[in-house]
């Protein structure tokens, strides 16, 4: 491309051009092209290229045997197999029951200090900076720290255990393992909700609350009369959100790997973590992409549902 | 009804008072007025009385029964603000129903007490709207139906009316005073209009800077403001001052020379003081130039009012305003006497901006206005 310049956005002739309809145009191709480079790089190495990957993955096979290297294209085979496996649906349930609890927990611990802090009890001011903090650090982190805090022998925990052994192991137990996990979870995303709900709560006229206060309702009532339905919104926004990250984000897969590594007996063995388990420590590369398809599906339906019938149901001032 | 009673309340905002000890009492079935310039604190006092604000000291008691520690719910009051403050996510009925909601009343008897609000407030036709779907007037209503169903024993309104048309806030006022008429609950008004505050009170506090200034009916508070502030504060177009020296005699006040007689005797002591003359635009007169007592004047602009007319004049480059019914024409330019009758003329201590008349002349201007 080269010629005149199309840069010029106020020509001396002319007069101002119309700025509605400017456009900058480059004069050379490498210029752009280098801008977006980095971009277009990350998109392709972290989205596309895995994403085809998956797709071939899931619906072929490797020949058990090696051998010429190409892969056998099975069609729906995989995820026959996927489908049959108890253990598959097991990790589903587990799935499910750990997205809505960890939603359930960190949402309403939230909610309930993020009115905490509207009132402006005393102190709120300094509780308000440090709730946020749990979101900024990694969920790796936050497991490991857990881990420390919840190691039945040698942890902070450790002292209910001399009250009768063994009322906390989830080193043993899959119910204790599994709270653990949603503590976790819930704990880290507190922060996250807390400030949506912070902001959300600051956005309610004073004068509702305080007309609400001499109508004879107290902090519980209006809780439930005035600020949830005003916020629903906000509610519903976290609701997708956290559900969505607890199902298949980062975070859950983090927490799992290093507090019970999906243990004990595959107790916590959510999807996320099956799925990558299954991919790099069983090498079985077909069923973790048939897997991780499925949960892709899951997502859609998940979110689908929620914005068709529970959105309807929000109230949008 | 109730009576309620301010002993010596302060409020402060950190170090800053807002309020400097303030002591009224509202006679039960009362409706008072607090009037105010912006930031007087009437919003903080009155939101006191409510228990939306603390009390930093003294003490509000309502009924004999001291409230400084009661929660809003447990003082029987309601209050109207001045946004209306309504539920945007509830219709109108269950705005108007919601504290009986609260306090647990049966559905049925519920349903018959919004539908018997709604009817004081017309607002039957309009009960399953939401908020956003009424006209401002309508949502007005719904604030006061909101505050009578609960029968309160007291009603505080903050600035119910400022967000209305004047049109409206004319037709509002009057239903606001007929509603108090009916249910004769203890009413506190909090404005900054004063058309609204004579019209409505039965009695009238002006406030300013965190203090009162002066309580007393409307008429009290037109014709004998306690100070300069509430003299220049009452009335429209505002009180016309001027600086002077009280005569030998204590009786009269010299401008430029000019002998001015006042009806107040203010005894020889003061001769010789400086003090503030007041007067208002509708109580001064403009005749002739060179009639005697009169105060040479030129005429400087003349606002139309239809009604009336408003006359600038000038006095030693002092503007100067005087209203008058309609009649004569006064040219721009020409010289005019001013005259100003005695038993009109207010006199404030420059210093401390205090009335300085005595109480004996009070009852008789009191007397004559009444008569007049
Ligand atoms: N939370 C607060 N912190 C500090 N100062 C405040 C606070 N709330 C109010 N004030 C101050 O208190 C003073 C009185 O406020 P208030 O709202 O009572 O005024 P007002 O008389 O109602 O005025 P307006 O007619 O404008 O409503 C104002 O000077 C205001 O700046
Ligand atoms: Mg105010």
């Amino acid at each position: 491309m080269s010629g005149p310049s199309y840069f010029l956005v106020y020509d001396r002739n002319a007069g101002p051009v119309d700025l509605m309809n400017k456009r900058a145009v480059f004069k050379s191709w490498w210029l752009p092209m280098a801008f977006a480079l980095p971009q277009l790089l990350l998109i392709f190495f972290f989205f596309y290229w895995p994403a085809t990957s998956v797709l071939t993955w899931a619906f072929s096979l490797e020949p058990a045997f090696g051998g010429v290297g190409e892969r056998l294209f099975v069609g729906w085979d995989n995820f026959r197999d996927v489908f049959a496996d108890t253990e598959y649906w097991r990790s589903v349930s587990l799935s499910l029951f750990f997205a809505f609890s960890a939603t359930a927990l960190s949402m309403f611990i939230a909610f309930v200090l993020a009115i905490c802090v509207d009132r402006q009890l005393k102190g709120s001011g300094l509780f308000r900076f440090f709730y946020i903090w749990p979101y900024a650090i990694a969920a790796p982190a936050v497991g490991l720290a857990f881990r420390f805090i919840f190691a039945p022998e040698s942890g902070l925990i450790a002292v209910v255990n001399t009250w009768s052994p063994d009322l906390w192991n989830p080193a043993k137990f899959g119910s204790h393992a599994m709270i653990l996990v949603i503590v976790c979870f819930a704990w880290k995303w507190i922060g996250y909700n807390f400030i949506f709900m912070t902001a959300g709560l600051q956005s309610i006229p004073r004068s509702l609350i305080e007309a609400s206060a001499m109508d004879g309702s107290g902090p519980v009532r209006r809780a439930f009369d005035l600020q949830i339905p005003l916020l629903a919104p906000t509610l519903f926004f976290l609701l997708v959100l956290n559900l969505t990250e607890s199902f298949v984000g980062p975070d859950t897969y983090g927490i799992v790997d290093l507090t019970t590594e999906g243990g004990p007996n595959k107790s916590t063995d959510v999807m996320v973590y099956r799925i990558v388990s299954e991919a790099f420590r069983g090498l079985n590369y077909s069923g973790a992409a048939a897997q991780s398809l499925v949960l892709i599906a899951l997502i859609m339906l998940f979110t689908f549902i929620q914005f068709r019938y529970v959105e309807r149901r929000v109230h949008y001032k | 009804m109730a009576e309620i009673n301010i002993r010596d309340v302060r409020k402060s905002y950190g170090r800053t008072q807002i309020l400097h000890g303030v002591d009224l009492d509202f006679k039960s079935g009362e409706f008072v007025v607090i009037l105010g310039p912006s930031g007087c604190g009437k919003s903080t006092l009155l939101r006191m009385i409510a228990g939306l604000e603390e009390i930093s000291a003294g003490e509000i008691s309502i009924d004999g029964r001291v409230v400084n520690d009661l929660e809003p719910r447990d003082r029987g009051c309601s209050m109207v603000f001045q946004n209306y403050a309504l539920y945007p996510h509830m219709n109108v009925a269950a705005n108007i129903g919601y504290a009986l909601k609260v306090a647990g009343v049966p559905r049925a008897e519920r349903q018959r007490r919004i539908a018997e609000t709604a009817r004081i407030v017309g607002l039957e036709d309009f009960l399953d709207r939401k908020p956003a779907q009424l006209s401002g007037g309508q949502r007005q209503r719904v604030a006061m139906g909101r505050a009578i169903i609960r029968e309160p024993k007291v009603f505080l309104f903050d600035e119910p009316l400022s967000n209305l048309d004047a049109k409206l806030r004319v037709q509002m006022r009057v239903e606001i005073r007929r509603l108090h008429k009916r249910l004769s609950a203890t009413s506190v008004f909090v404005t900054h209009d004063q058309v609204e505050a004579m019209t409505l009170a039965d009695r009238l506090i002006v406030m300013n800077k965190g203090h009162v200034e002066q309580v007393g009916t409307p008429l009290e508070i037109y014709h004998r403001p306690r100070t300069r502030f509430v003299g220049s504060f009452i009335g429209s177009p505002a009180m016309n001052f001027f600086e002077s020296t009280v005569a030998a005699d204590g009786n009269f006040v010299l401008l430029d020379g000019i002998r001015v007689a006042i009806d107040a005797a203010l005894g020889s002591a003061n001769a010789g003081n400086a003090v503030a003359i007041g007067i208002r635009p509708e109580h001064c007169r403009l005749i002739t130039a060179g009639t005697a007592n009169s105060i040479p004047a030129v005429v400087d602009f003349v606002e139309e009012l239809g009604a009336g007319r408003i006359v600038h004049v000038e006095i030693d480059g002092q503007d100067f305003a005087v209203a008058m019914d309609e009649g004569q024409l006064w040219e721009a330019g020409s010289t005019v006497g001013l005259q100003l009758p005695a038993q009109h003329i207010h006199l404030f201590s420059l210093e401390t901006g205090l009335r300085l008349d005595d109480v004996p002349s009070l009852k008789r201007t009191m007397k004559t206005t009444v008569a007049a």
